[in-house]
């Protein structure tokens, strides 16, 4: 073999290295859902809307039976497959969650209990409530819970046996059974990232419903990114 | 050669200085100051400090380890310093070093005082272990060394607390927080961890989900939370202050956000604020449990009627049972 056949083979040899460290970097480690920024749509001194959905699948992802919560962008209004979301320190924050999935019992019924929204009530379907009963009766889908903030709000779902057998089947969700549950909270003043999760074992597929949409960003867990 | 090595040596002249003297008078007098210094200084200091006795005995065992440990350290510090300044090599000074040969004595003296160190550290380490009742650490659902007053039992442990009595708290890990439940105070459970002082708490320790640890550093108590075990650990509250809790067993996704405050209070103020929580909990309280030293929550009693009502399994409504499907 020449010289420059065997140079080139090893400038070949390198570039695929190089080439498939970069794929890996940018597809793998820095790819992730993007963030809804509500900063920007936020006047001095007003609440910031906020509206979620989870949906029992998400259909326009790689993962189509994982369930997964939405946001809604506020300047297109057109759902967005993350759980990333940026709000003002300090703002009040009003939030609506369209429950598009059945009813699974929380592990620990104490979850039931609302916390840390506007005089620790919620309301489903317009009616307020102060606790959720998971394991008396099909009540629960998931939680929506900022343990920085002491913020736990369980989200009703849909209690019937035809409405839990006629879920909405694509995602995002825009018809079909649901509950609507609202609740407002306050920012935190300090700027800073503050985690949610939901604490229903939702992780169709994984040991004991713990693994998948559960341990993922942009599915059933994601970050509050309070900006000063 | 080698007498003209022995020689020049310096130490081996007729009448030179007593070099092994001097190192011991040196080290003496550092490892004496050292020591001080470490005990009354920085002692004091050394963590996790003295808020709980547990934690207050652990402070005690590493001051005691230090204090041990740092003589050893000088005398290795000052012979090298030692043997640096005084036999270096001077200008002019081509010849060899003298002969060295195993000295038995020096040997025998190495090998007994070290062995005595070692074994009077482990004899210490049992007696600190034993003596105040796990020094902290999690003993299991059948721990020997127990305080006078510890409850075992679930029934034991749901009589109601008084004042001078062993405090139980269940410690629930889940995935990311520890929720606490007071089974002598009404059975409520809650997200806070308040603590009376001066007043001897039995933590007993589990989860409902993955493993955790549950880890109150400034009480030095450190115990693994595993589902369907109850591991007890016990200290005592001897000061009023701030408890940081952590988990720490790596427990999934947010496993490093899995912490929370707590904090030692006054008695009055513990029985208050237990008053004033039991009531602003009551609501969610009824819907709990029976209280229990572990919990399976695969197993829900009274969630069979409506699942079944509902025509769900699975994914639809219930757990899954915990041998599928398997983690991929």
């Amino acid at each position: 073999m020449s010289l420059p056949v065997r140079v080139g083979t090893l400038l070949v040899a390198f570039l695929a290295v190089v080439g498939g460290a970069i794929f890996v970097v940018i597809h793998y480690l820095l790819a992730g859902p993007p963030t809804v920024d509500f900063t920007s749509q936020a006047a001095p001194g007003q609440p910031v809307h906020i509206v979620l959905q989870e949906a029992p699948q998400t259909t326009v992802s790689d993962r189509p039976d994982w369930v997964s919560y939405f946001i809604q962008d506020p300047a297109s209004h057109q759902w967005v497959h993350t759980t990333l979301f940026k709000v003002p320190a300090g703002s009040m924050i009003d939030v609506t969650v369209l429950g598009y999935d059945g009813c699974t019992p929380l592990r620990n019924p104490f979850w039931g209990k609302i916390s840390g929204t506007v005089g620790n009530v919620e309301y489903v379907n317009g009616k307020p409530t102060q606790v959720l009963n998971s394991w008396g009766e099909c009540s629960v889908a998931h939680t929506f819970s900022i343990p920085g903030i002491g913020l736990n709000v369980p989200i009703a779902s849909p209690t019937t046996l035809a409405a839990n057998n006629n879920l909405c089947g694509t995602s995002p969700c825009t018809s079909g059974p649901h509950t609507t549950v609202t609740f407002s909270f306050k920012a935190p003043a300090t700027p800073g990232s503050y985690f949610w999760q939901c604490r229903i074992p939702c992780g169709l597929g994984f040991l004991d419903g713990f693994g998948g949409p559960m341990q993922t960003i942009g599915y059933m867990t994601g970050e509050m990114e309070v900006a000063g | 050669m080698a007498a003209e090595t022995q020689a020049a040596t310096p130490a081996a002249k007729a009448g030179g200085p007593n070099h092994g003297l001097r190192i011991f008078l040196i080290w003496i007098v550092l490892a004496l100051a050292a020591d001080l210094v470490l005990w009354f200084v920085l002692g004091p200091h050394i963590p996790p400090g003295r808020l709980g006795s547990a934690a207050q005995g652990q402070q005690f065992d590493n001051n005691v380890m230090i204090a041990m440990s740092a003589p050893v350290l000088v005398l290795v510090l000052v012979y090298f310093t030692y043997a640096i300044v005084v036999w270096r090599r001077r200008p002019g000074d081509d010849a060899d070093g003298p002969p060295l040969h195993g000295h038995s004595r020096i040997q025998a003296l190495w090998i007994t005082v070290t062995s005595v160190m070692v074994l009077s550290l482990a004899a210490f380490g049992t007696y600190e272990l034993i003596v105040p009742y796990g020094a902290g650490g999690g003993e299991g659902p059948s721990p020997i060394w127990n305080p006078p007053g510890a409850e075992l039992t679930a029934a034991a442990q749901q009589r109601p607390w008084a004042p001078g009595h062993v405090l139980v708290v269940q410690v629930i890990g889940q995935q990311w927080r520890f929720t606490y439940r007071y089974p002598g105070l009404g059975g409520f459970e809650t997200t806070e961890l308040v603590l009376p002082v001066n007043t001897m708490i039995q933590f007993d320790v589990t989860s409902i989900d993955v493993i955790h640890s549950f880890w109150a550093y400034q009480l030095g108590v450190k115990a693994d939370a595993n589902p369907g075990v109850d591991n007890v650990a016990y200290t005592k509250t001897q000061h009023l202050g701030r408890v940081t809790v952590r988990c720490a067993e790596l427990c999934g996704l947010w496993h490093g956000a899995m912490f929370n405050y707590g904090k030692v209070v006054t008695v009055p103020q513990f029985q208050a604020w237990a008053s004033s929580t039991s009531v602003a909990l009551a609501d969610v309280t009824k819907l709990l449990p029976p209280y229990s030293t572990t919990y399976d929550p695969t197993e829900i009693a009274h969630l069979g009627p409506v699942l079944q009502k509902l025509g769900l399994t699975g994914a639809g409504g219930g757990y899954y049972p915990p041998q599928d499907p398997s983690q991929p």
